[in-house]
């Protein structure tokens, strides 16, 4: 039987939501009726909108999807003034304030608190700067990901930000694409450092080399079926074929169109492209796309440049993300600045965006690592632009443990959460900066905290991945964390192997660098850590993770999930403000 | 008078009648080693599979895993509330539940 998502979304779906967001905005929150909430709420996330979890009635996060995560001159700042109008909660976040814009993992803004009566004045003010929402969520095609610096890198093979923006153009607002099974990710990589992490995509395009009609031309292979989520984690699938900038367009079209037809529409838990290519194959997906789906011969696969990819590849030198001061290739530099789990208050955002425009073109583009690049900077401006004050927090050149660190939303807002994730990923990250050394030679250590299995944080592609889970202790049930090991893309991709699990969230620190503390000590050589996970088995990799508590003070061990908000001073669930009408006045229940 | 149930968000949640009534991350206390061998069984649900009615009683479909033994399975009968004059009625989850199929069954 068809779910009842596929019923609502048969009934009303795609660009027509937009009225009706309009009309429940006008008339108000309370307007949508009672017994339509779940329809509604479902429907929303394809305009980027998506209900905040239980206690938090009534307000929203939003996402805004750059494609590539590409924001043009003046596009930050508007999102930093949308913030700082519409952001803001009925209480404090003790690390952040309140009123902040966060960077994701698929290069994407997000937005908490959001009311919908002010959703038609942000979608006015994002048009006018020509940002949107569409399809930020939902069941079609995702925010488009790539490297973060195409078109300025001196990486780079063919041009990625061209064809993440004519897919973004070709595939946003498409009729015929626009209700899926399920969520649709695409990545394209136009570098030989594989740095658009095309592997855990439902569809990547990676640059390759093809001989055609004895002349040698590039563009990129195809690779279907990658994701993380789940406790299945994927790497995406090589289908054998190779497409030129202006064939991908058509290519992509069909796949996605393949996944519309044949995706599991019973069963969202299977409704992944990444189950559909191990229940078919690589060669039947080939097969069907060929006589399907596209209206000339597919290539065979080109020549690739994963041997050359060093993006998140694990060894103990070479580059892992853009942080960092970098030479374009027309003579100006690219500065990556670090931004602790991609939160930014909009104090410094705001300060953020002056730096941008001052010393740069204002262009700031957003990375999968949660941090931000202002492109474009001229050789004479670096040393201006480092001495900002803003600089001190949001680094070109950070600590190991502040640069490595990703959380995901966790128990803050997300209703799948098991545990409270940016703020302790914070505490952790400052705890392990003031007490752990790193080894010689070792100057990236990745530390990614996921609240659950859905791996919004890409957990299984750090150096240590942390998951939430719960445990007793003192015959209590506290917040815990599974501990994963050696994860990470580059030629060799290899998801972390949990090898520890349930330690109680406050343990963790101390695990870590006791676990640092044991590679230190035993690693030969230089090997690098994931090497180091690589020659070891489960066991043994137990073994060196010794939980301990230590000073590290854990606020959050209690079930957060069982507040409205974790860190109000009334944190309970009866005391919610939520619902609250636009003017955050709380809507009485009377059921 | 007819209920809307249904789970949404990968399982994340039980909706009753367009309300969210229960929720994923809870750690439920399971009786009678059913689940596992632990007993009782601290078992934390990370994902409802389905949901449905038995009389009166709300019964969920959900996969969680044993705090104490590590073990992950389905639970395919889990009372979490019920329907008392039209109205939801949640079981607290620290309540010893001993109304449970046994694993696996379908
Ligand atoms: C309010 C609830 C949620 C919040 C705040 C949230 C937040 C996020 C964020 C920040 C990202 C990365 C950014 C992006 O896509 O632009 C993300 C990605 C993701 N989300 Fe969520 N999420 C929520 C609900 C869900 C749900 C319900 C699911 C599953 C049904 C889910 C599964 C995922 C997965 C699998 C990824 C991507 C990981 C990858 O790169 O493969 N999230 N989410
Ligand atoms: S990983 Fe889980 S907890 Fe974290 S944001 Fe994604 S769905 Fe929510
Ligand atoms: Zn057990």
């Amino acid at each position: 039987m068809a779910s009842d998502v596929e019923k609502w979304k048969d009934e009303l779906y795609g660009t027509e939501i937009r009225a009706e967001i309009e009309r429940f905005a006008e008339a108000g929150w309370e307007a949508i009726p009672d017994d339509e909430h779940d329809a509604w709420f479902e429907r929303f996330k394809w305009y980027g909108l998506y209900h905040q979890r239980a206690g938090q009635e009534s307000y929203f996060m939003m996402r805004i999807g750059p494609p590539g995560g590409v924001l043009e001159p003046g596009q930050f700042r508007q999102l930093v003034e949308i913030a700082d109008d519409f952001s803001r909660g009925p209480a404090e976040n003790p690390e952040f304030g309140n009123g902040w814009i966060d960077v994701t993992t698929r290069q994407a803004i997000q937005l908490h608190w959001i009311r919908l009566e002010d959703v038609p004045e942000i979608f006015d003010r994002l048009e006018a700067v020509g940002l949107s929402t569409v399809q930020a969520c939902g069941d079609s095609w995702r925010n488009i990901v790539g490297c973060p610096v195409a078109g300025k890198d001196k990486h780079e093979h063919v041009d990625a930000d061209t064809l993440a923006t004519e897919l973004h153009d070709t595939f946003k607002r498409n009729e015929t694409y626009s209700n899926l099974p399920r969520k649709w990710k695409v990545s394209v990589t136009g570098c030989d450092e594989g740095c658009g992490q095309g592997d855990i995509n439902d569809l990547a395009f990676e640059p390759a080399e093809k001989e055609i009609d004895g002349e040698s031309v590039t563009g990129y292979n195809v690779r279907v079926g990658g994701g993380l989520s789940r406790n299945e984690p994927r790497l995406a699938r090589d289908i054998d074929v190779f497409v030129t900038q202006e064939q991908a367009i058509e290519v992509a079209g069909g796949i996605s169109g393949l996944f519309r037809d044949h995706g599991d529409r019973e069963n969202r838990y299977n409704a992944r492209m990444k189950f559909l290519v191990d229940e078919w194959g690589p060669e039947a997906i080939r097969e069907t796309l060929q006589a399907d789906y596209v209206d000339f011969e597919l290539e065979t696969a080109g020549e690739d440049l994963r041997d050359s990819y060093s993006y998140n590849a694990g060894e103990a030198d070479g580059k892992h993300d853009h942080v960092g001061v970098h030479e374009q290739d027309d003579g100006n530099y690219y500065v990556g600045l670090n931004v602790l789990v991609g939160r930014i208050g909009v104090d410094d955002a705001y300060e953020l965006a002056d730096a941008a425009a001052t010393y740069g073109s204002g262009e700031v583009r957003l990375t999968q690592r949660q941090n931000i690049v202002f492109t474009d900077v001229p050789a004479e401006n670096l040393d201006d632009l480092r001495g900002e004050a803003v600089l001190d927090d949001y680094s070109p050149d950070p600590h190991p443990f502040q640069r490595g660190s990703i959380a995901c939303t966790g128990t803050e807002f997300c209703s799948l959460s098991i545990v409270e994730t940016k703020n302790r990923q914070v505490r952790f990250g400052r705890w392990l900066t003031d007490n752990v050394s790193l080894p010689e030679g070792v100057e990236n250590f990745h530390i990614h905290l996921s609240g659950c299995t859905a791996s919004c944080a890409q957990p299984q592609i750090a150096d240590v991945s942390l998951r939430g889970m719960k445990t007793r202790k003192n015959g209590e049930p506290v917040e815990a964390l599974d501990i994963g090991l050696g994860g990470g893309l580059g030629a060799e991709p290899q998801f972390a192997s949990w090898v520890a699990e349930r330690i109680p969230a406050d343990e963790v620190p101390g695990a870590i660098a006791n676990l640092i503390e044991n590679f230190t000590e035993v690693r030969d050589g230089n090997e690098s850590f994931r090497e180091f996970v690589a020659a070891r088995d489960a066991d043994e990799l137990a073994d060196l993770i010794e939980p301990e508590e230590t000073d590290y003070d854990d606020p959050y061990l209690h079930n957060t999930k069982r507040t409205w908000y974790p860190y109000a001073d009334e944190d309970d669930l009866e005391a919610s403000p939520a619902p609250a009408r636009a003017d955050g006045t709380p809507i009485s229940s009377d059921d | 008078m007819s209920i809307a149930l249904r789970t949404l968000d990968d399982g994340a949640w039980i909706s009753v009648n367009n309300s969210r009534q229960v929720s994923v991350s809870d750690v439920w206390t399971l009786s009678r080693g059913v689940f596992c061998d632990c007993k009782p069984a601290y078992v934390l649900l990370e994902a409802f599979l389905d949901v449905r009615v038995d009389g009166p009683t709300v019964v969920a479909e959900a996969v969680g895993q044993c705090l104490e033994c590590g073990v992950r399975e389905t639970i395919t009968y889990l009372p979490v509330g019920r329907i008392v004059d039209g109205t939801f009625e949640p079981v607290d989850p620290e309540t010893v539940q001993s109304v449970l199929e046994p694993a696996g069954k379908h």
